[in-house]
């Protein structure tokens, strides 16, 4: 009897070839990618524990389906490589077969949502304490702009429309609860923060949005223009650290630098009491 | 009383000019094969565009002399500079995802496939068919117009979230670019709602004897679930790009509250950027499925055909089209977890979100068990098939770190999304249409395009574009963020690794971009000078390959196919070929309850 011939033997076995060597990189280089240095930037938050745990978690059970399926490929492009004179297999359905992969996933996803509900929960829908330390940060373009409540704890009222030279947040002076506020024209301050304490930040715009992000923390927020947008979390490690804005917001986003400096919260009061409020600056 | 009946071709009349055959015409074939080849233009354009980016990314700060040249008021100095870089951003995904992905796959091969398929000898609605093409046409005019004016075009992202792109005070692309950019996206809306009424009509009313909706292929079924998905979301689009030119022109404020830009005050009351949002991803989510079910749809045409054997699971599969259509409803909020808006919305959508994977996965598992068992014939169009599921796979699981909110806190904005989004869209959905062309290019031209250089062409694209997009996701765990000019203001960013796995990327773009060369001179050679095509050179099951290559206007000449089976009984025991056209009656019944043959009848 004749050999068969296989028509498609180079594709059959090129594409099989690929597959397999997708596979092993991509295996081997998240596996590594910590080891490498291609990983997240070091956690110096509370909550940011509990979102890289979720991360990895995905990561493992999205690597093990991603080897499978691109396994399975290979082996079944290789394996049913086409042969004249061979018939396939007539198999239409099999419907335990499709049962069983549909429940699987939905298990697995389900689980997903629940972590990643409570946690979620924990992060964005419990508030601050009454005691968390609060500053509140302004986006434009392209710098930050900060202010603290100072000694009342209280943000005095703003509105746009007093926003002007020596004004730049558009606080009203006309509000008690201004007085004591200490605050930077955009790119002139330092966001200081404490360590080991819930810190509040509420989150402006002058212009376009733009998006609070600070690797090291997990925290990101977008911060709207003609809204309060409020993002908080509690500093584990002391340090200076930098903001990137998230948001596209024009020519300069890339630019859009800050610097955020965690220390002990005595430090920061110390220096909060040496810096100029709105009493001493706006007439 | 009787009367006479005419035939087809003595009472329909051809068109008989150049002008009414080729350019005005009202036959579906043709004007799908209008919207392939403009489709492909403009890919080929947005493809340019990311070649821009790349040199920039890769090759940050250097000058390039020619490309001053090229560009004299972009790259001043010969280097890109900063606007001009948003406007490519801008350009390039608005490009891709409406005049390329969807025109080619709802536009190009609903036209080409769905009469032919169902067994109709044209759309519903032909001159409104023929009207939607020319308006999408006016719609790339429109489009491609804004690099000309003063300011150049839209630089806010495909997205364009107002107040950026409602003012032109914030941006230089803010301004004429942005008021194109919305007349061509309207103008769009309006091409795909008229094509969308013809594809659903046809489905639904036109279908020959015999052909039942269980009988449709799968390509039908999808391309029509997608006409239903656009008809149902393009119009919020719509909607919120009129009041978002409203904001620009007449001064109201439905997105845009009281703003200062660089000192000027720009008074408006009340508006909220977030509605922007909320009204643009209503459409926008549905719009990543309706770019990616027509490449579903044509993947299990092509793997069930060239592996010889029945899609697995043709009823849940049709399902899952259905599943996957209705979720994407109720899923935008994803996009806007950090946006401000409810963080209890960020739970419902997660929730949602999750959800969505399943189908995905069932369409999955169901396109490995068509191979299983299979008799594979690698034709370009096979491997391309094969192709949109590995890297299907790839993309749709990296949207499952993306659709858990607390992940995405870290993750969104960063080049992870880039990798995920382009894996299935980018890649997948566009190896679809590859997969597409090249299946039913005999069909379409009655010629065969080269398979030699179709498959060196696969080859390339398949190892390139894993280099060019994989890497990204090590940019997402690095945190870079997205639309950044450049990366060097940032210490939490290394800086040498960065850049190096950016130069990879830019190198990789380049060389996947020459490889499409490989296409166009193909499919260009081919048209004219290709070896003449049977009419069934696949030894497929649908109708089309019982037409002419190509089919002449009305398809089947006088009498209109019935239709006995459906489409997948490939390789059924005891038939004497390894395929049963669906023309083809039922033998006699002998001992078996079924249709004789073993095949399936439903």
């Amino acid at each position: 009897m004749p050999t068969q011939k296989r028509v498609g033997r180079i594709e059959g076995v090129l594409l099989p070839l690929l597959l397999v060597v997708l596979v092993i990189v991509a295996a081997v280089t998240v596996a590594f990618a910590r080891h490498f240095g291609w990983w997240l930037r070091p956690l110096a938050s509370e909550h940011g524990a509990a979102i890289d745990r979720l991360f990895v978690i995905t990561l493992v059970i999205t690597g093990l389906v991603f080897i499978l399926v691109q396994s399975l490929l290979a082996l079944f492009v290789f394996r049913y490589r086409g042969e004249n004179g061979r018939r396939a297999i007539f198999y239409p359905d099999n419907p335990r077969l499709e049962i069983t992969w549909t429940v699987i996933p939905a298990v697995i996803l389900t689980a997903l949502i629940v972590s990643g509900g409570r946690l979620w929960s924990r992060i964005q829908l419990t508030p601050p304490p009454p005691d968390a330390f609060a500053v509140e940060v302004w986006g434009q373009q392209f710098k930050w702009a900060i202010r603290y409540p100072g000694k009342d704890g209280k943000f005095g009222r703003t509105d746009m429309r007093l926003i002007m030279g020596d004004n730049p947040l558009g606080i009203d002076t006309k509000d008690p609860a201004s007085k004591d506020d200490i605050f930077f024209p955009a790119g002139e301050g330092e966001l200081h923060i404490p360590v080991g304490k819930p810190v509040v930040i509420y989150l402006r715009s002058k212009d376009v949005i733009h998006s609070f992000y600070v690797p090291q923390f997990r925290v990101k927020q977008d911060a709207v223009p003609g809204m309060v947008t409020r993002i908080w979390f509690v500093p584990t490690k002391k340090g200076t650290f930098e903001i990137a804005c998230a948001e596209l917001c024009g020519q300069g986003h890339y630019t859009m630098r800050g610097v955020l400096i965690v220390e002990d919260e005595a430090k920061v009061r110390e220096w909060l009491a040496q810096q100029s409020t709105v009493a001493d600056l706006i007439p | 009383m009787a009367h006479e009946v005419h035939a087809y071709s003595e009472v329909h009349h051809e068109p008989k000019s150049f002008w009414t055959k080729y350019i005005f015409s009202q036959d579906a074939k043709i004007i799908g094969i209008q919207y392939l080849i403009t489709a492909f233009v403009m890919g080929f354009i947005a493809m340019v565009l990311s070649w821009l980016m790349r040199l920039q990314l890769g090759f940050p700060g250097k000058a390039f002399p020619w490309l001053e040249k090229l560009l004299p008021n972009a790259a001043q100095g010969g280097i890109l500079n900063q606007d001009f870089y948003l406007a490519t951003v801008t350009m390039h995904g608005t490009i891709m995802i409406f005049f390329f992905i969807t025109a080619a796959g709802t536009g190009g091969f609903s036209n080409f496939l769905i009469p032919l398929q169902i067994g109709a000898r044209d759309m519903a609605f032909p001159f409104v068919n023929m009207l939607s093409y020319w308006v999408y046409l006016a719609a790339c005019i429109v489009l491609v117009a804004s690099f000309f004016v003063p300011g150049g075009p839209a630089g806010g992202g495909w997205t364009m979230y107002p107040p950026l792109s409602s003012t032109k005070e914030a941006l230089m692309g803010s301004g004429w670019g942005a008021t194109l950019w919305l007349i061509a996206m309207a103008l769009f809306i309006v091409s795909t709602t008229m094509g969308s009424l013809n594809y659903i009509t046809t489905v639904l009313n036109l279908r020959t004897r015999g052909m039942t909706m269980g009988r449709l292929p799968l390509t039908v079924w999808a391309l029509f679930i997608t006409a239903i998905l656009g008809l149902l979301s393009f119009p919020v689009l719509f909607a919120a790009a009129v009041m978002l030119l409203l904001d620009r022109h007449l001064g109201t404020s439905f997105f845009t509250p009281y703003l200062v830009v660089s000192d000027k005050h720009i008074p408006h009351e009340g508006g909220n950027p977030i509605l922007w949002q909320h009204l643009f991803w209503f459409l926008a989510h549905p719009e990543v499925y309706i770019a990616i079910l027509p490449s579903m749809g044509i993947t299990s045409e092509v793997l069930a055909t060239n592996a010889r054997k029945p899609i697995f699971g043709y009823r849940m599969m049709v399902a899952s089209i259905a599943a996957i259509a209705f979720l994407s409803f109720i899923v935008w909020g994803h996009h806007m977890f950090v946006s401000g808006m409810n963080p209890m919305l960020g739970t419902a959508f997660m929730t949602t979100t999750l959800l969505i994977a399943v189908p995905s996965a069932i369409k999955t598992f169901n396109w490995l068990t068509t191979l299983w068992g299979g008799n594979l014939r690698f034709t370009t169009a096979m491997l391309f098939a094969i192709g949109f599921v590995s890297t299907f796979v790839t993309g749709g699981l990296t949207g499952i770190f993306l659709g858990n909110p607390p992940i995405d806190i870290q993750l969104h904005d960063t080049y992870f999304v880039v990798a995920h989004f382009h894996f299935v869209m980018g890649v997948s959905a566009v190896f679809g249409l590859f997969a597409g062309v090249y299946h039913w290019f005999p069909k379409m031209f009655g010629r065969m395009i080269n398979e030699t250089l179709g498959k060196l062409h696969f080859w390339l694209t398949f190892i390139g574009v894993y280099f060019v997009f994989f890497p990204m996701h090590y940019l997402g765990f690095l945190g870079v963020p997205r639309r950044y000019y450049a990366f060097d203001q940032y210490e939490f960013i290394p800086q040498a690794l960065v850049h190096n796995i950016n130069v990879v990327i830019s190198i990789a773009a380049f060389l996947v971009g020459a490889a499409q060369l490989l296409f166009v001179l193909n499919f260009l050679w081919s048209v004219f000078k290709g070896p003449k095509a049977d009419r069934n050179p696949w030894k497929a099951n649908t109708l089309e390959w019982q037409a002419p290559s190509p089919p002449p206007h009305g398809n089947w000449g006088d009498e209109l196919p019935v239709v006995y089976r459906w489409p997948y009984d490939y390789s059924v025991p005891g038939a004497p070929e390894d395929f049963i056209p669906q023309t083809v009656p039922p033998t006699p019944a002998r001992v078996r309850g079924d249709g004789g043959d073993g095949g399936q009848q439903r």
